[in-house]
């Protein structure tokens, strides 16, 4: 293995296949350092009292009992809920369906368009969201002005920025299909509408699944284009509420409505990536619910 | 885990088998259909809110309301609202120039910061197998789906001026009580390096991962001291999942508005701040288009990361192929 003679860096990297126990110590303390301000963060949504650094014991009055400033008494706070809760539906029922037609398209279609076609499915992926969130603004602004602002824009705003991640999750999944299913299927008589509806589709199942719950996800957290195509009071979304009284919220129940955005997001992707793995294991496949869920958050 | 090259790459292909194959079976422009909607939506609602972008950027003030009027005839292009930005980026004292050095600065440490921080961690994990790496790489793919506002919103609690930091200094003796939120430079850098961190570690990891562990044996037993193994090899064939990763956060972090506006104040704001409070912040005809100038020179600059990410992620996945 490893020759005796060792350098300066050498108590840092000992030997490349041993316990490596300063880089074990050191990644640990990142995960800790990554992991508790949340950790902490959501505790104080559980304080009693009013700060957001001094414990005074466990209550549930952020979320419901407090009659004026809990998030199911608070109109701004259940307002928030309400209307991310919304979005999220909305764009999910709205961004799956395209995207997954897309990325059938896109993965079968061989042609001189098909290439720029791909591009162009890609390029949001890697616009930042300020970009994007600008451009919708303007648009809405000047061109298509039918669209009001509010809800109805920041669907459509939500939409654009989605269907890129229906695509990606599919993809993966179709191009480990094959085309022998459908093939067989055809072979055996059916229709080209029948071998997608009956064959192709139930096998893609598991990850179109995953993608509506993705959508879910990514709407929940989207902050930039809510706040761009807003009409201010009653479409302000739980990211914006953060951004807009972060600072100078005085009590815990910010931290609520933050907590209830997280279970949320986190609760549709436990889901997703539950379904993608019954997916892999369905095929024989080993996979971890992190190696699937990373695969295309890229 | 090739995650990289199947996202962003064009991912395995299969060879159409001639007039016999599936294509045969399908109806002309069957594919094609199916595609149709998405490409649409994406055309109406990506590639023409740039273009509205470029025409605010060069179009006119309504004499009588004062609201911008967009030109959608690029042989009308006014070029007021650029020579603006371009002259304000320019000037010594220009208001764009100051917020954007700033800019430059804030990313580039954040980004160094990352590196530093992250590289490790993904070599780690790189070297993890079973249970401990797959309990790893959830703990690393957490922080994607936590709101990124939620996560700064756990700073600025922690931040406070009677929150858990000062106390803990206090406490301990390190340093005195700080005043973290109020326009603290350090404080909005490791706020960046905090949000975007994880972005880099996972494309760092899978580029580690992909390393065969026989080329690193190899080195070790033709005599190379694990430092110099490290250095001459590993971290070489590194190189590209460090690049898409510096790449992956270089580009957000330079649209970022709310980190900068939520940990500081406007001694701290960054260049998208601007942006959004030209956009957003007034009703006047010419703030738009100086905005919309904005918006165009802030993407022209990231698009050259763009492009470079994108050529070398497919060169990545086409090397992979072979």
């Amino acid at each position: 293995m490893s020759p005796p003679g060792r350098d300066r860096l050498g108590w840092l990297l000992p030997d490349p296949w041993r316990r490596p126990r300063f880089l074990a110590v050191y990644a640990w303390l990142f995960v800790a350092w990554s992991v508790l301000p949340v950790l902490v963060a959501v505790l104080f949504s559980f304080n009693a009292g009013r700060s957001r650094s001094t414990w005074q014991g466990f209550s549930l009055r952020w979320y419901l009992s407090d009659p004026d400033l809990s998030v199911v008494h608070d109109p701004t706070l259940r307002g928030a809920v309400l209307q991310s809760l919304e979005l999220a539906v909305l764009t999910m029922a709205v961004a799956t369906p395209i995207g997954v037609a897309l990325a059938l398209g896109l993965a079968r279609w061989r042609g001189r368009v098909s290439q720029p076609a791909n591009l162009l499915m890609l390029l949001p992926l890697v616009t930042p969201e300020i970009v994007l969130a600008s451009g919708l603004f303007l648009a809405f602004v000047h061109l298509y002005r039918a669209v009001p602002f509010g809800t109805p824009a920041q669907l459509l705003g939500h939409v654009t920025w989605s269907i890129p991640y229906v695509v990606v999750v599919l993809r993966g999944r179709l191009f480990g299909l094959g085309r022998e299913y459908e093939e067989a299927a055809m072979d055996l008589g059916a229709s080209p509408a029948e071998a997608l509806r009956r064959v192709l589709l139930p096998l893609l199942a598991p990850a179109i699944l995953a993608a509506f719950l993705i959508v879910f996800a990514l709407s929940i957290d989207d902050f930039v284009t809510s706040q761009f195509l807003s009409s201010g009071e009653g479409t302000v979304t739980i990211p914006m509420l953060i951004y807009g009284t972060g600072r100078t919220g005085e009590n815990p129940s910010l931290n609520a409505v933050a907590t209830v955005m997280l279970v949320l997001s986190l609760g549709a992707l436990a889901l997703a990536g539950a379904a993608l793995r019954s997916f892999s294991r369905r095929r024989g496949a080993r996979a971890s619910a992190a190696g699937e869920l990373m695969r295309f958050e890229l | 885990m090739r995650a990289m090259p199947e996202v962003l790459g064009r991912g395995r292909r299969r060879r159409d088998r001639g007039p016999t194959g599936l294509a045969a079976l399908y109806p002309r422009g069957f594919w094609q259909a199916l595609a149709a909607p998405g490409l649409l939506w994406l055309v109406a609602l990506f590639l023409v809110p740039f273009y509205a972008i470029l025409a605010t950027a060069t179009g006119r003030v309504d004499p009588i309301f004062g609201t911008a009027l967009p030109e959608w005839n690029p042989l009308y292009w006014q070029p007021d609202a650029f020579g603006y930005v371009v002259h304000e980026l320019a000037a010594p004292q220009g208001i764009f120039r100051i917020v954007f050095l700033r800019t430059l600065r804030y990313v580039a440490s954040a980004v160094v910061l990352c590196l530093v921080l992250g590289y490790p961690v993904a070599y780690y994990m790189s070297r993890l197998r079973g249970r401990a790496r797959n309990t790893f790489l959830l703990l690393m793919v957490l922080p994607f789906w936590v709101s990124y506002l939620m996560r700064m919103l756990a700073w600025v609690n922690l931040l406070q001026r009677d929150g858990l930091v000062n106390r803990v200094l206090e406490l301990t003796g390190i340093l005195e009580p700080q005043r973290w939120l109020e326009g603290k430079s350090l404080t909005v850098v490791l706020g960046l390096t905090y949000g975007y961190v994880p972005f880099l570690i996972l494309p760092v990891f899978a580029a580690l991962d992909r390393i065969d562990r026989h080329v690193v044996e190899a080195a070790l037993d033709l005599g190379a001291s694990p430092a110099r193994t490290f250095l001459r090899v590993t971290l070489p064939l590194s190189r590209q999942g460090v690049l898409a990763g510096t790449a992956i956060i270089t580009l957000p972090m330079f649209g970022d508005f709310y980190t900068a506006q939520l940990l500081g104040n406007l001694q701290t704001s960054m260049i998208g701040s601007l942006v959004n409070f030209y956009l957003q912040g007034s009703t006047l005809g010419s703030a738009q288009a100086r905005g919309a100038a904005l918006v165009v020179v802030l993407a022209a600059m990231v698009s050259l990361l763009t492009v470079y990410y994108l050529v070398s992620t497919a060169r990545a996945a086409r090397e992979a192929e072979r």
